[in-house]
C-alpha cells in the first residue's frame, strides 16, 4: 500500500533520498537548487526510484528535465499523484 | 632520441595495508596479510578517502583505484596543477573482472524487484574501465584513458601499455596500474568450481603442499613520465619501466602452457626490450600464484628465459603474502618490485617449506636476504601471467 502523498510526506521522503545519494542534510531547503547540491541526471533517477517505491508515483527523465529546485521536484511528486 | 620511462609515484591498496610502504615494509619483514583463506583490505574504508557520493558512484575496485592513484600522483608531485598540458596525461588501469559486487546486487534487484528495481548506476559502476574513468575524472587527465582487460595479467598489461603510450610521444605521463575487488559470491564460487582457489587457504607459491591460489583484493597505482621530462621538472625518479614482452599462450582456456615456452618468450621479450640480456637480471618477482600448475610452468619459463644463471637469481612471489590480486596483482607486484630493488632486499616468499622436484630456483625461502650486485641501479623482471594464456612481463631497475 502506497504512502499517503502528502506534501509533507513526500517533502520527508525526498530529503531522506537525496541525503541516501550523499546530500548533507543541512544544505536542504525546498529553495536549493539541484546544481547547487550537485544533484545530476543520475541522482534524479534514483530519487525517483524512491519515490516509486514509497508513493507509486512514476517520474520520467523528460517529467524531471526542467526542475530547477527541491521543492519544484516535490511539487511535481503531489501533482503527478492527483 | 629514444623516450624513455620512468616511476615518480606509486600508491597500493592491498591486505597489508593502505599505502605502498605498508606492503614493502611488511613483506620485507615476511608478514603475510591473508586471513579466514582471503585477501581482505581490511583496513581500506572508503570513506576515510571518498565522499559519500564519490564513494556510492564506484564499485569498490574503483574506489581503491582512486585511493592508490591520490597517493601516487601525491608522491609524484601534481599538485592542483598537472605538472603537463592534460592531455598530454593518460589513465590506463587494468582490472580482471571490474565491478563485480554491483553486478551481483543489481542482478538480485532484477530478479527478487524487477527491472525498475535496477540501479542507474548498474553500468557506470561494474564497467571494467571504471577505475580508468574515476582516476582521470578526479585528476583531470584528457589523454590516452581506459581499461585493460586481460584475467590476472591485466595490471602488467596496463602498465607495458602505458609505457608504449609515453614511449610512441603520445604522452608525457600515464597515471597506470590495476584493481579488483572481486571477493564475492560468483567469484568465490566459480573459482572455487574449477579448483583453482586453494581448499585449505593457505598462499605458498612454490612450495610441494601448494593447492590452489587464495583470492585476494587491492590496487596499485604508478605515475609513469618521459624521463627527459621527469628530470627537467625536477621529479624524485623512483625507478625505470625498462622493457615489456607480451605473448599468449593459445594453448588453452584457463590452464598454462606446460612448458611454460611462450611465457618464457614474453620474459625474453621483456629483458630484450630493456636492451639487456638474461645475466643483467637480478631479481625475479614471480607471479606465483601457489596452484600446482603455474608454479611448474613459471618455473620452466625462468629456466628457459634466464639460462644456466637461473638458480642464482632470488625469485620470490608477493602472492604469498597478499595472495592474488588478480587484475590488480600485476601493477601491485610491479610496486613490490621497484621497492625492494630501492631497498637493495628480495623479499620472501613467506611460508616456503617443502620443495618439490624440479622446482628448484631460489624461492628466497624463511626471510627476505640482501640483493647483491655493486652500487649501480639492480634490475627485475615481473611476471604476469592470465586465465586465457595472456602473459605480460615487465623489465624494471631501480
Amino acid at each position: 500500500m502506497p504512502t499517503d502523498v502528502s506534501t509533507e510526506n513526500v517533502e520527508k521522503t525526498i530529503y531522506d533520498g537525496l541525503v541516501e545519494l550523499g546530500t548533507e542534510r543541512g544544505e536542504l531547503s525546498r529553495e536549493a537548487t539541484l546544481e547547487d547540491l550537485d544533484i545530476d541526471s543520475l541522482d534524479l533517477v534514483e530519487l525517483a526510484q524512491i519515490v516509486e517505491d514509497e508513493f507509486g508515483v512514476e517520474l520520467k527523465g523528460d517529467d524531471v528535465k526542467d526542475v530547477k529546485t527541491v521543492g519544484e521536484v516535490i511539487d511535481l511528486v503531489v501533482s503527478k499523484s492527483g | 632520441m629514444t623516450r624513455r620511462v620512468v616511476i615518480t609515484g606509486v600508491g597500493a591498496v592491498t591486505p597489508l595495508g593502505v599505502g605502498a610502504e605498508p606492503l614493502i615494509d611488511r613483506w620485507i619483514a615476511g608478514e603475510c596479510g591473508i586471513e579466514d583463506g582471503a585477501g581482505r583490505c581490511r583496513e581500506f574504508d572508503p570513506l576515510d578517502f571518498l565522499s559519500k557520493k564519490e564513494a556510492r558512484r564506484s564499485d569498490r575496485f574503483a574506489q581503491m583505484a582512486v585511493v592508490a592513484a591520490a597517493e601516487a600522483t601525491e608522491q609524484a608531485g601534481f599538485g592542483e596543477e598537472l605538472p603537463y598540458e592534460p592531455h598530454r596525461v593518460g589513465c590506463v588501469i587494468g582490472t580482471g573482472i571490474g565491478g563485480l559486487p554491483s553486478l551481483e546486487e543489481n542482478q538480485r534487484k532484477l530478479i527478487e524487484r524487477g527491472e525498475k528495481a535496477v540501479s542507474p548506476l548498474a553500468v557506470p559502476l561494474m564497467m571494467g574501465n571504471a577505475a580508468a574513468a574515476a582516476v582521470a575524472m578526479r585528476h583531470g587527465l584528457h589523454g590516452h584513458c581506459y581499461g585493460v582487460v586481460s584475467a590476472c595479467a591485466a595490471g602488467a598489461h596496463a602498465l607495458g601499455d602505458a609505457s608504449r603510450i609515453i614511449r610512441a610521444g603520445d604522452a608525457d605521463a600515464v597515471v597506470s596500474g590495476g584493481a579488483e575487488a572481486a571477493i564475492s559470491g560468483v567469484a568465490i564460487a566459480a573459482f572455487g568450481a574449477m579448483e583453482a582457489t586453494s581448499p585449505t587457504g593457505v598462499s605458498r607459491p612454490f612450495d610441494a603442499r601448494r593447492d590452489g591460489f587464495v583470492i585476494g583484493e587491492g590496487a596499485g597505482v604508478l605515475v609513469l613520465e618521459e624521463k627527459a621530462a621527469a628530470e627537467a621538472r625536477g621529479a624524485e625518479i623512483l625507478g625505470e619501466l625498462l622493457g615489456y614482452g607480451a605473448t599468449c599462450d593459445a594453448f588453452h582456456l584457463t590452464a598454462p602452457q606446460p612448458e611454460g615456452t611462450e611465457a618464457a618468450r614474453a620474459i625474453s621479450l621483456a629483458i630484450a626490450d630493456a636492451g639487456l640480456t638474461a645475466v643483467d637480471v637480478d631479481y625475479v618477482n614471480a607471479h606465483g600464484t601457489s596452484t600446482p600448475l603455474n608454479d611448474r610452468s613459471e618455473t620452466m619459463a625462468l629456466k628457459a628465459a634466464l639460462g644456466e644463471r637461473a638458480g642464482d637469481i632470488p625469485v620470490s612471489s608477493t602472492k604469498s603474502a597478499i595472495g592474488h590480486l588478480l587484475g590488480a596483482a600485476g601493477a601491485v607486484e610491479a610496486i613490490a618490485t621497484v621497492e625492494a630493488l630501492r631497498r637493495r632486499t628480495a623479499p620472501p616468499t613467506v611460508g616456503w617449506e617443502e620443495a618439490e622436484e624440479g622446482l628448484d630456483l631460489d624461492y628466497v625461502p624463511g626471510a627476505s636476504k640482501p640483493i647483491e650486485n655493486g652500487e649501480g641501479p639492480l634490475v627485475a623482471i615481473s611476471d604476469s601471467f592470465g586465465f586465457g594464456g595472456h602473459n605480460a612481463v615487465l623489465c624494471l631497475a631501480a
